[in-house]
Order: C-alpha cells, then sequence, then structure tokens
C-alpha cells in the first residue's frame, strides 16, 4: 500500500543530534558530503563509515532503519557497482567473452556503491533526527542573506512545509480514488504501457482537482489566521546555536582535515 | 441462497510491521436478495474495511466471501467480475468525477464492463433516471455543478453497472437536508424498481431507520447485534454504550417511558410514534 | 447592552461572473457573548455571510464594522481578522503544519506575539480544547473530531472575541459532532467568546441564543429557536427540515392535540405529550 512509504520520515527523540541546531545539521550534512568526494582511499572510506556509524549510535538510530531507507534505490545500488566493476582499467583478473574484471574496476565499483550508501544514509540521518518544521526554518535562516537579491526565502520555506505536511493527506486520497475506480471496473496495474498511462486520467484528474480545492481552501484559511508573509513573522520556537553546536562544526572540520591528511599521505 | 456470504472473514492491516491492526475479526454473515441491510459502528469498528470486501477491493487475511456461492477470489476474472456485480459508492463519491462530461463519467463503469455503445448510452440514461440526473445535465461538466448534483452523478456511476448489490458509505453525509432526503427518496425508489439488494452505512440513525430493513451493528472489528431495527434500536443503552446514538423517535420514546407512559421499546420513526401517541390518546378519551 | 460586537449594515454580495447576488441588502447586529445559529440550504447565502464578517470577502454595497472597524479598511485588517476567527468544515484543510503545537503557533506568529507569549497561549488553546496531550503528534493521525479541535485552538491562539465556524461538524462522525459541539459551548461559557455557528443539523442550533435563517441571499426569519422552529411550514417551505421533537408535536397537533411546538429539548417534548395523555385520562 502507498501508505507504507516512508518519505522523510521524522523519528521524535531527545538525543545530542536531535537537539543540535538545524542549521548546524545542515551545514554538517554539507561537510560530510564534501568529505564524501574527498575520500580516494579503503582507509577514508572506513574513516567514512566509522563516523556515519559513530552519529547515528549517537543519535540512536538503529542501522536497520537507516538501511532500510535503501530498499528502493537497490537497483541503482547495483547498476552502479555492476557497470563499474566492467569499466575499469589495467590487468584483467577474470576475462570472459569481451568481459573483463580489473583490480582497478572493483575498487571503483565499492566505493561508488560505499559513496551513494553514505551519501544517503547520512541525509537520512539528517531527516530521522530533525523535523520537518525545523528543517525548512533551518534553511531559511541559511538562505536568509538572499534575500537582499530579493530571493523569497520565506516562501520557499513555507511552500515546503506545507508540501511536507500535506504528503501523508495526498497519499491518502490516492489509495481512495484508486479504490473508487477499480470498484468501477479501472485497473491501474494490466496492460501495455500505453494503455496503463491512460488508466491514470481517472486517477491524477480527480487528484489535481482536489489538491486545487485543498490549495484554495488552505490560503483562505491562512489569510483567517492572519498569514501575510515574512513581514514581522516571529517563531514559537526559536533557532539556538550553542556551545555544542560550535562543538559540532568544530568536529565537521577536524573530520574535512582528516580525510584531506588521508589522501595527502597516500593512504 | 444468500447472494453474499461472508465467511469467518479477517482482515489485519499492515501485517508484520508494528502498525499492525486486526481491522476485522472473524466476521460472519449472511446477505439475502432484496434486503436494505443498514450497517452502523462508529469511525475504526471496521465497517468500511467489510464493505470493501463484498466487491473484492480488499482481500481477506483470511476466510472467505461468497458472491452467489462461489469464492470472489477463485480466479482473477470473477474477482473482476463481481466489482461490476456488488457496486460500491465510496464516502463522498463526488470527488472521484474525472471525465468531460457528466455522461462520460457515468459511462465510465459500463465501458470498462466491455459493453457497446448503444448498451451503454441505454444504461447512463437509466442510471441518470435512477440518481435524478437530469438529461440536460448530461452534456455538461461535472465540475460545473452543484455539491448535491456531483453526488448524484457519482452515484449514477456505479448504478450504471447495474450491479445485483448497491453498497452506499454515507451517502448524505455533508449535504443540506434537502439534499440528504432526496438521495434516501432515491435509494428508496431504485430499490422497490428494481427489488435489488442494497447496503446503507450511515451515522444518521434517523436515514437507518427509515431505510432498513435488518441492521449489522459494529464494534471493533466484530458483529455485536444483527436484527430488525426494532430488534436493534430496543437496545438503546448498549448501543450508547458503543458510541452509537439512537434515532430521535426513540429517545422520545425512551422519555416517554420513563414518564409511565405504556409504550414499547421498539419504536425508532416519528410516524409511527406519533400513530400510536394518536391512538393512546384517542382510546383513552373520555366519550 | 453594550454596543454589538459585529454589525452588518445594507451589505450585498455578488461574485464574479454571478448572475444572482450572493447576499440582498443583509442587515444584521451580532451580540457580544451571544450564540448565534445559522441555517439555510445550500447557496442560500449563510457561508458567504460568514466570509464577510472578518474581511475574506468585502462586501459588494454595505459595510460590515467589527468593533467599530470597517472591514474594508485595509489598515485594520489584520485586527480585524484576530478579533473575528474563523474554522471551515474541512479540519484537514486547515492545518498548516506537521505537529499540533507548531500548527497552533501559527496565527501568534504571523501577529508577531513574542515567543514566551506565544508558547503560552498554545498551551492554553490546546487545554480549553482538550487537546493539550496531543501536542507533539502528528496531525494527519488524529480523528476527524480531533483535528477540528485543534483548528479552534489555532483560532483561539490568536484570542479572537468571536468564533465563527462554518458546519464544522458536517464531516464528523456522532463522536466528533460531540467533542466539537463540546468544545464550543466551554468556549462560549467560560471564556464569554461570542459564537455564530453556521450548520444543517437542526440539533445544533436548540440551544442558540438566535437563529437566523437564511434563504436566496437574505435573512428569511430571525428569532430564538423557539419561534423559529414553531414556523414548521414556513421552514419546510424552504427545503429545510425540524428537530424531529418539534416534527412530533406538529404532526400530534394536526391530530388535534393541544401541544405547544417549542418543546426542542426530549425532555421538554416528553413533558408535554406525558402531561396532556395523563390529563385525558
Amino acid at each position: 500500500m502507498l501508505k507504507d512509504i516512508t518519505l522523510g520520515q521524522y523519528f521524535p527523540g531527545s538525543t545530542l543530534i536531535h537537539r543540535l541546531d538545524p542549521r548546524t545539521k545542515l551545514v554538517g550534512l554539507v561537510c560530510y558530503i564534501v568529505a564524501l568526494f574527498l575520500a580516494k582511499s579503503y582507509y577514508s572510506y572506513a574513516f567514512m563509515v566509522l563516523v556515519l556509524a559513530c552519529l547515528s549510535a549517537l543519535a540512536r538510530i538503529r542501522p536497520k532503519t537507516l538501511f532500510s531507507g535503501l530498499k528502493p534505490l537497490l537497483f541503482i545500488l547495483l547498476f552502479t557497482g555492476v557497470i563499474n566493476l566492467f569499466y575499469g582499467s589495467g590487468e584483467p583478473l577474470v576475462q570472459f567473452w569481451f568481459f573483463k574484471i580489473t583490480a582497478n574496476g572493483i575498487r571503483t565499483a565499492v566505493f561508488m556503491v560505499l559513496r551513494i550508501m553514505l551519501l544517503v544514509c547520512g541525509t537520512f540521518l539528517l531527516t530521522y533526527t530533525t523535523s520537518p518544521l525545523q528543517l525548512t526554518d533551518g534553511l531559511e535562516k541559511l538562505f536568509a542573506p538572499l534575500k537582499v537579491i530579493r530571493f523569497p526565502v520565506h516562501e520557499l520555506a513555507m511552500m515546503m512545509s506545507i508540501a511536507l505536511r500535506f504528503i501523508p493527506t495526498l497519499i491518502e486520497e490516492t489509495d481512495k480514488i484508486m479504490s473508487a475506480q477499480k470498484a468501477r471496473g479501472a485497473s491501474f496495474d494490466t496492460g501495455k504501457l500505453t494503455q496503463r498511462a491512460k488508466a491514470l486520467i481517472p486517477l491524477l484528474v480527480p487528484l489535481f482537482v482536489s489538491a486545487f480545492r485543498r490549495a484554495d481552501e488552505l490560503a483562505t484559511a491562512m489569510e483567517c489566521r492572519c498569514y501575510h508573509a515574512g513581514e514581522g513573522r516571529t517563531r514559537m520556537k526559536e533557532l539556538h546555536f550553542s556551545g555544542r553546536d560550535a562543538a559540532a562544526l568544530a568536529l565537521c572540520a577536524l573530520m574535512i582535515a582528516a580525510v584531506c591528511a588521508l589522501r595527502h599521505y597516500g593512504l | 441462497m444468500p447472494i453474499l456470504k461472508v465467511e469467518d472473514l479477517t482482515h489485519v492491516y499492515s501485517q508484520g510491521t508494528p502498525f499492525e491492526k486486526v481491522a476485522i475479526d472473524h466476521i460472519s454473515t449472511e446477505i439475502h436478495a432484496g434486503e436494505v441491510l443498514g450497517i452502523i459502528g462508529h469511525t475504526g469498528s471496521g465497517k468500511s474495511t467489510f464493505i470493501q470486501h463484498l466487491n473484492g477491493l480488499l482481500k481477506p487475511t483470511s476466510g472467505k466471501v461468497l458472491f452467489d456461492g462461489a469464492d470472489i477470489h477463485a480466479t482473477r476474472e470473477a474477482t473482476r467480475d463481481v466489482r461490476f456485480q456488488v457496486g460500491l459508492v465510496f464516502q463522498y463519491p463526488e470527488y472521484q468525477l474525472f471525465e468531460e462530461t457528466v455522461f462520460k463519467d457515468i459511462a465510465f463503469g459500463p465501458r470498462n464492463m466491455g459493453l457497446s455503445e448503444s448498451e451503454i448510452g441505454e444504461r447512463v440514461r437509466e442510471a441518470a433516471y435512477f440518481a435524478d440526473v437530469p438529461e440536460a445535465l448530461l452534456e455538461s461538466s461535472p465540475l460545473e455543478l452543484s455539491g448535491g448534483q456531483k453526488r448524484r452523478v457519482a452515484i449514477a456511476g456505479v448504478i450504471a453497472m447495474l450491479p445485483k448489490v448497491l453498497i452506499l458509505d454515507e451517502p448524505t453525509a455533508g449535504l443540506d437536508p434537502a439534499g440528504r432526503e432526496s438521495i434516501l427518496q432515491r435509494i428508496l425508489d431504485y430499490r422497490r424498481e428494481t427489488e435489488g439488494t442494497v447496503l446503507l452505512i450511515s451515522h444518521s440513525m434517523d436515514d437507518i431507520a427509515r431505510v432498513a430493513t435488518r441492521l449489522l451493528v459494529f464494534d471493533r472489528g466484530r458483529i455485536a447485534m444483527d436484527g430488525t431495527p426494532a430488534q436493534v434500536f430496543e437496545r438503546a443503552e448498549q448501543l450508547k454504550d458503543m458510541g452509537l446514538t439512537v434515532p430521535a423517535a426513540t429517545e422520545i420514546a425512551l422519555a416517554l417511558r420513563r414518564r409511565g407512559i405504556d409504550i414499547p421499546e421498539s419504536i425508532y420513526t416519528i410516524n409511527y410514534l406519533r400513530k400510536l401517541l394518536v391512538s393512546l390518546g384517542e382510546g383513552d378519551a373520555p366519550c | 447592552m453594550s454596543e454589538p460586537i459585529i454589525k452588518i449594515e445594507q451589505v450585498s454580495y455578488t461574485y464574479r461572473e454571478a448572475k444572482r447576488p450572493a447576499l440582498q441588502d443583509v442587515s444584521l447586529d451580532i451580540a457580544r457573548g451571544s450564540f448565534t445559529a445559522l441555517l439555510g440550504h445550500n447557496g442560500s447565502g449563510k457561508s458567504t455571510l460568514a466570509k464577510c464578517l472578518n474581511a475574506i470577502l468585502l462586501p459588494s454595497s454595505g459595510r460590515v464594522l467589527v468593533e467599530g472597524m470597517d472591514t474594508a479598511d485595509e489598515r485594520a485588517l489584520l485586527d480585524i481578522r484576530r478579533t473575528v476567527g474563523m474554522v471551515f468544515q474541512n479540519p484537514d484543510n486547515q492545518i498548516v503544519a506537521s505537529v499540533v503545537e507548531d500548527d497552533v503557533a501559527f496565527a501568534p506568529e504571523n501577529l508577531g506575539v513574542p515567543p514566551a507569549e506565544i508558547r503560552r497561549r498554545v498551551d492554553e488553546a490546546l487545554r480549553s480544547v482538550g487537546m493539550y496531550d496531543f501536542r507533539l503528534h502528528a496531525p494527519h493521525l488524529l480523528s476527524g473530531g480531533q483535528k477540528q479541535r485543534i483548528a479552534i485552538a489555532g483560532v483561539l491562539a490568536m484570542q479572537p472575541q468571536c468564533i465563527v465556524l462554518d458546519e464544522p461538524t458536517a464531516m464528523l462522525d456522532p463522536i466528533g459532532r460531540r467533542e466539537v459541539l463540546a468544545t464550543i459551548e466551554t468556549l462560549r461559557r467560560e471564556k464569554g467568546i461570542t459564537v455564530v455557528l453556521i450548520t444543517h443539523h437542526m440539533e445544533e442550533c436548540i440551544d442558540a441564543d438566535r437563529l437566523i435563517v437564511m434563504s436566496g441571499g437574505r435573512v428569511a426569519m430571525d428569532g430564538t429557536p423557539r419561534e423559529v422552529f414553531s414556523r414548521v411550514e414556513e421552514l419546510r417551505a424552504e427545503g429545510l427540515t425540524v428537530p424531529e421533537t418539534t416534527e412530533l408535536l406538529y404532526g400530534l397537533r394536526q391530530s388535534g392535540f393541544p401541544l405547544p411546538l417549542d418543546a426542542l429539548h426530549v425532555d421538554e417534548c416528553a413533558d408535554a405529550i406525558a402531561a396532556i395523555l395523563k390529563k385525558d385520562r
């Protein structure tokens, strides 16, 4: 069922990671990604795996939960692995027909797959430990300087948080409309590709009509609650940049430095 | 032979996950041709899950549903066929309209059945008549209609499949009194003219009391009561314990009994109560 | 008596591209602290009237005064909207945030209230609708009645003088309906908030101070529920029904019983009938 999809799910908690300022976590994620792309050796990848393991242990997120997010990516992971496996240069280790596998190929395949896995898991760690509202707040604050060039930072953040709020509602609605059309003999899972695409019309048209109606009603409700864009708004939960955030950022810098050092010494 | 037979039906949502929930729990019942079966129970009592099994939209976790004596999940074809035999109108069905014209929307079901154009046209007109959709509206866009009209078009879309059993989930929810009345009246007319079987879910006890010949009361995934409206509404206290209400007529009758007026407990329509009180008043009046 | 909280003066409203006006020359005063119920079939203009009360719609002619502020005055807009809060039919389409307390905080945040004061208002609002224990829940997992109470709390956090509810129970089951009606009753009694309730359910109007029936964009009837519901034929002509109690009393009167029509509560109705039957004996 569609309802079982977990998209950017948040697990409430009060661990050190949960309590960090969302801005710190966002910057931290960027640092983590930079470090990942700087990593070029088994040692540096091992180091990054260790970093992720420590972080998830601190956030009390079980590895199983973290990996469950990788399921939809299984195909991409396999595909990337296999392609890279056959594209290595140098002395072939195994050769059949016109395929050859080299030591170099294995290396890149392992690195590529690891990199994607670490990237995705790191991002999930952020969404698992940060509520959507905190996340959009963090983004809004981080990109606030862009307001100078009239970039609609607040509006975009508001749109994002409303979109997140309505995902479960629209998924439920999709389920309902699908059942209703099936009750009139529609089928969504048989026939050729073109037929299947056509079969989506009875689902998509009502879904759009309803999304527009919802948007319209929501806009009125927001107006009734005195919404008038970002001017003069306050927040109930203000973001606080504390000592632990400074420490976390220092550790992030240290992480990048460590990967650079490993690279420099060719390890 | 009952038209629908439910044997030891159980449905568990998200089985094997932390969100596991038993929605219906070992239910058995029989539905006979020509019945108007009212289904009541508060939200989450399992009634919506139950009706979605009757046309094969949901597959039982265990147990069976038999239509005309045959298991509806026996073959893929049987499952598809039962969708047309057991028509299901969902709650707020107006949100499923999608075609450019009312005609095409009502024709969606018959077209999926693979009928000829002339047959489709005939069925659309027949269904429009039963659901009180004026001919003049057939070529307009469903989006231009009023709320009550949209609802009737959606109901016509299911009736057009000429199902042997018609199931309606809260057909009057959110409508004004006139809209409610017109839909209830159409359901009664449809029943009378086609002698079809009708299942009606409603939170409005007054609506149910007016149309049902038999009631099923759902509570926590089980059938808690099964009987005629008189038998069920007689157990007013038990219904209230389940978080349900009783028809206003039953409430008034109960209040009168408390005041020492001798009337039966099984009263559920205002009309009947009025007649009873009139005869009581006249009978006792001094000549 | 003090000045009415809302004054509606000869208001007409026509939607764009509509042939007929939705409101025609409506004049009403809403008394401070009162409970007004608004009845009428679909298209009678009651929702349009509601939207004129907090400047979501501006009258095509005539004016609406909220605490003396003209709704057409743009400088007073926020003051008007925080004085008259509004709750709509579909609770799903009024909730903006993914966490209950964040949603309730939305209005005071828009008004620029200081954070500590927002926190206090949010907690108070959630307590008055009985949803404080659910403050960290995700709204989409709550029942309809609970969601609608969250929507009411979201309005309460503005500390309004008046709340207008546009068919708040239409999409709810009987339990949800009871929850919402009980909440409205509490607000009225404990906080003295003026309530305007639009509904299709006659039973919800019985305890109102005043019942207004709209028809074709005009006020068709205006009086206490007892007065209005006694006009059975007129209501039926409007495509409306009467409470089942009145229905029964009316029927018995037709059969010659000298019964009053204004015994709206079940117990009152039973008392009246019992008295007559016993007297006959």
